[in-house]
């Protein structure tokens, strides 16, 4: 792992970052963030929030034009294909692949060679208050519960960073506040550099991160 | 908003004005100067995919075109001809009767497309959205899967003169103790032909208008018309059609190019002295005088230029319904004989649904039927027999059509699926190149340019056979099965491949572990489609596979002239029940699979 003049700095850098929509800048941003922090970046619909976490997950659409490089542990990812980054995504649907089983969603991203998968998942959803859900349909889950074992799903995969797009812009305000508890204290836990793009402020507070207002 | 902080523990530079992205790329999959790593020299199956799709359908078009014009200009080296001259065009006009088969093939394909067209788009207009329409639709539907050859028989045995409709009406209505002598199949006018292209053509335009209404948003324009004041119709003509017609124009050229040179329909419907230009073209082909191979040639080019008729005069109507239609749009007045358009489009549709069903119960009755004297309604006996007596050579024929369609299915399915996965990961659709491309086989006469393939596969060592069969039907399937999976594929929300690679998941993986399943049903009703297609093909089966290819359409269709109604009753059968079983399976795999997962079952 070289830190290519930057140092061996832990967590995600975004250095120098810069994304452009057809010769127009949209966008430019440099930070660090170290493990365990989340850096909230807010801005109005529109702003290039969704934009910057398309760039740093590597799935930046051919039209944007996209500068700067990303760092995990000093390790340039840049040019690595997405499912190589090891960066984990988490959106506002919990995106449970609805074919497969909650247990079966949980062991999709999981390293196969891991032992006691099945265990591991099992001991994950029972830490969640999902005690028994391994067989459940996704599909009869609540929005909380789909998005919790969204995020038992990311972190089950060992990422290295996470990007979180308004996680908690679907919820009810209660359910809100209580889930957004659930996977800050998660993420933190985890000691994962964690990126959080939304547009409500509540959010920003409670991640208790640097915030960059676009 | 712009300034200077700072964020962790560097300075975070500002940042510039919103351009307009809404998060609309948020998870395209693929793209990005940093999203593969570039290596010229590893090749992607998935990038060569539309390639090799398009050069499937292109090569045996142009190959086939070259191997009629070259052949109906006199030069065929492996038949002794290699001086060009105008010969074969100079025995064609002396034909006795070829420009009446030429005008017949083309008032078939503008006039049947003309009505199918019209009542399609009038029942549209004053129907959608009702519980009338929804029933129709229900019977109309299915009618898009029973093969050409099978809906001709099913019609023949309505309209004949010893047909359903004169036993039901005999003698109490009509007097008629035995058949009339009335030419009402094969009647010199192709009457019988374009009624039986009419009911084959207006379930497929109507489930092509159907598949396209979303893209144009038809239903907020309806109730945008409604709204102003206008009635259904006159709402739908000036409103909707205007969009909805550039999307289902190419889908109604290849109903003029199929109707304008049909072989299998005409065989069965058409008039006989003279037929259809397809037809004599076939005869010709299979005379044993050589020389007729050559002006068959030459009459293959004629059906090239009938088809490009058919399809321009259509051009020209568009051009002049454009012209009124502009004015019209904008004229203000809200009705346009609404009440009379609806009626009459429903009691069409209503027609061309007991048309086939009647039909279809028609060929079922023959095929058992035992004794069945004129003018009883009903067999006097049922029996087995007839099946029985069948049934080996019935087996045969199934299990090379099952065979053949399934490996030309299975062929296409695969080219699809690479070139939209393609076009998925590159985060870009094809233009409307692509789409035209999709058409050509569609738009260009097969008997323009089939047989002329198989001389130029020849040429090049490939003998007709079960492969060049297959590879012929191909060509025909894969625009089907495009047709009807791209709409799904690249509607899939792309995020799931953008939560899949992040969880480490390789392209790979994500096809075969997340979008194919979560496309489980799409992909099974276009194989559905394609194997239908691939059952009902005629003339490709025949002449690619030089008479050793034999299938039950094949069969089916040799029956034509004049078989027991009760053998004809049963392959006919046969061949409308084997794709009905492909989308039986099509419909109910997808519930079995995804029986304890809600959400994939309610999909669609």
């Amino acid at each position: 792992m070289r830190g290519d003049g930057v140092g061996e700095r832990r967590g995600l850098s975004l250095d120098e970052v810069r994304i452009g929509l057809g010769g127009r800048a949209l966008l430019a941003i440099s930070a660090d963030v170290g493990r365990g922090e989340v850096l909230t970046v807010m801005g109005p619909s529109g702003s290039g929030k969704s934009t910057l976490l398309a760039f740093v997950a590597g799935f930046l659409p051919d039209a944007f034009r996209g500068e700067g490089r990303i760092r995990i542990d000093g390790r340039d990812v840049t040019g690595l294909p997405p499912h190589e980054r090891r960066i984990g995504l988490m959106f506002q649907d919990a995106l449970l692949f609805p074919h497969l089983s909650v247990g079966g969603n949980l062991l999709f991203g999981m390293p196969a060679r891991a032992p006691d998968r099945r265990r591991i998942a099992e001991e994950a959803l029972a830490s969640a208050g999902l005690p028994g859900f391994a067989d459940r349909d996704p599909a009869t889950l609540s929005g909380g519960q789909q998005q919790r074992v969204a995020l038992l799903r990311v972190l089950l995969s060992e990422p290295r960073a996470l990007l979180l797009d308004e996680p908690f812009n679907r919820l009810d305000r209660d359910l809100k506040a209580e889930l957004r508890r659930f996977v800050l204290d998660r993420v933190r836990a985890a000691g994962l550099p964690t990126l959080m793009v939304t547009h409500d402020e509540a959010d920003a507070e409670a991640a208790g991160g640097p915030v960059i207002r676009l | 908003m712009n300034g200077s902080r700072t964020i962790g523990r560097r300075p975070a530079g500002g940042v510039c004005e919103p351009g307009g992205d809404g998060g609309r790329g948020e998870g395209r999959a693929g793209g990005g100067p940093h999203g593969r790593s570039l290596d010229p020299f590893r090749l992607d199956p998935f990038r060569l995919a539309p390639v090799v799709a398009l050069g499937i359908l292109v090569v045996p078009v142009g190959a086939g075109l070259l191997g009629v014009i070259l052949p109906s200009l006199g030069y065929l080296p492996a038949l002794g001809g290699t001086r060009l001259g105008l010969q074969p065009w100079a025995m064609l006009f002396d034909m006795p009767g070829v420009w009446r088969s030429a005008a017949i093939s083309l008032a078939a394909g503008i006039l049947s497309a003309l009505i199918a067209f019209a009542v399609t788009m009038l029942f549209l207009a004053g129907s959608l959205g009702t519980p009338v329409f929804e029933a129709l639709r229900r019977l109309i539907s299915p009618l898009l899967s029973v093969p050409h050859a099978a809906t001709a028989f099913a019609i023949a045995f309505l309209i004949a003169p010893s047909g359903l409709i004169v036993r039901m009406i005999s003698p109490w209505a009509t007097g008629w103790t035995r058949p009339p002598d009335l030419l009402v199949v094969h009647d010199a006018l192709g009457l019988a032909l374009i009624a039986g292209l009419v009911v084959k053509e207006i379930p497929f335009l109507l489930l092509v208008s159907l598949a396209v209404m979303p893209q144009i948003d038809a239903t907020r324009r309806r109730q945008v018309a409604l709204s102003l004041g206008y009635r259904p119709v006159a709402g739908f003509l000036k409103a909707v059609l205007p969009a909805l017609y550039p999307l289902i124009r190419l889908p109604v050229f290849a109903v003029i190019a199929y109707a304008s040179s049909t072989v299998d329909m005409a065989l069965i419907l058409g008039p006989t002295s003279p037929p259809t230009l397809g037809v004599s073209i076939v005869r010709w082909l299979y005379d044993a005088d050589l020389a007729m191979r050559f002006m068959a040639s030459a009459g293959a080019a004629m059906q090239l230029g009938v088809t490009l008729t058919a399809i321009l005069v259509w051009i020209g109507l568009e051009r002049a319904a454009a012209t009124v239609g502009r004015a019209l749009a904008s004229d203000g007045r809200r009705r346009a004989a609404d009440r009379s358009l609806t009626i009459a489009a429903r009691v069409a549709m209503l027609a061309v649904a007991l048309t086939a069903g009647l039909g279809l119960l028609g060929l079922a009755l023959w095929s058992v039927a035992g004794l069945w004297r004129f003018p009883d309604p009903w067999p006097g006996e049922l029996t087995a027999g007839v099946w029985q007596g069948q049934a080996r050579a019935l087996a045969g024929a199934l299990l090379q059509t099952l065979q053949v369609g399934l490996a030309a299915t299975l062929g296409a399915l695969l080219l699809v699926v690479a070139m939209l996965e393609n076009e998925v990961r590159r985060g870009r659709t094809s233009g409307r190149g692509t789409s035209a491309i999709l058409y050509l086989p569609l738009v260009i006469p097969p008997v323009a340019f089939l047989f002329g393939l198989v001389i130029a596969a020849e040429a090049v060592g490939i003998s007709p056979g079960f492969w060049l069969v297959v590879g012929g039907h191909v060509v025909f399937v894969l625009p089907y099965v495009h047709l009807s999976l791209s709409e799904a594929y690249l509607r899939l929300d792309r995020r799931w491949g953008a939560v899949a690679a992040s969880l480490g998941a390789s392209p790979g993986r994500v096809l075969l572990g997340v979008r194919l399943p979560l496309v489980l049903t799409p992909v099974l009703t276009a194989a559905a489609v394609g194997f239908a297609v691939s059952v009902g093909q005629y003339l490709p089966t025949q002449l690619l596979g030089g008479g050793r290819v034999a299938t039950v359409t094949t069969e089916a269709v040799a029956l034509a002239a004049g078989a027991d109604r009760r053998v004809v009753g049963v392959w006919a059968l046969a061949q409308a029940l084997l794709p009905a079983a492909g989308f039986l399976m099509a419909l109910g795999l997808p519930r079995l699979v995804w029986r304890h997962r809600r959400a994939m079952r309610d999909a669609r």
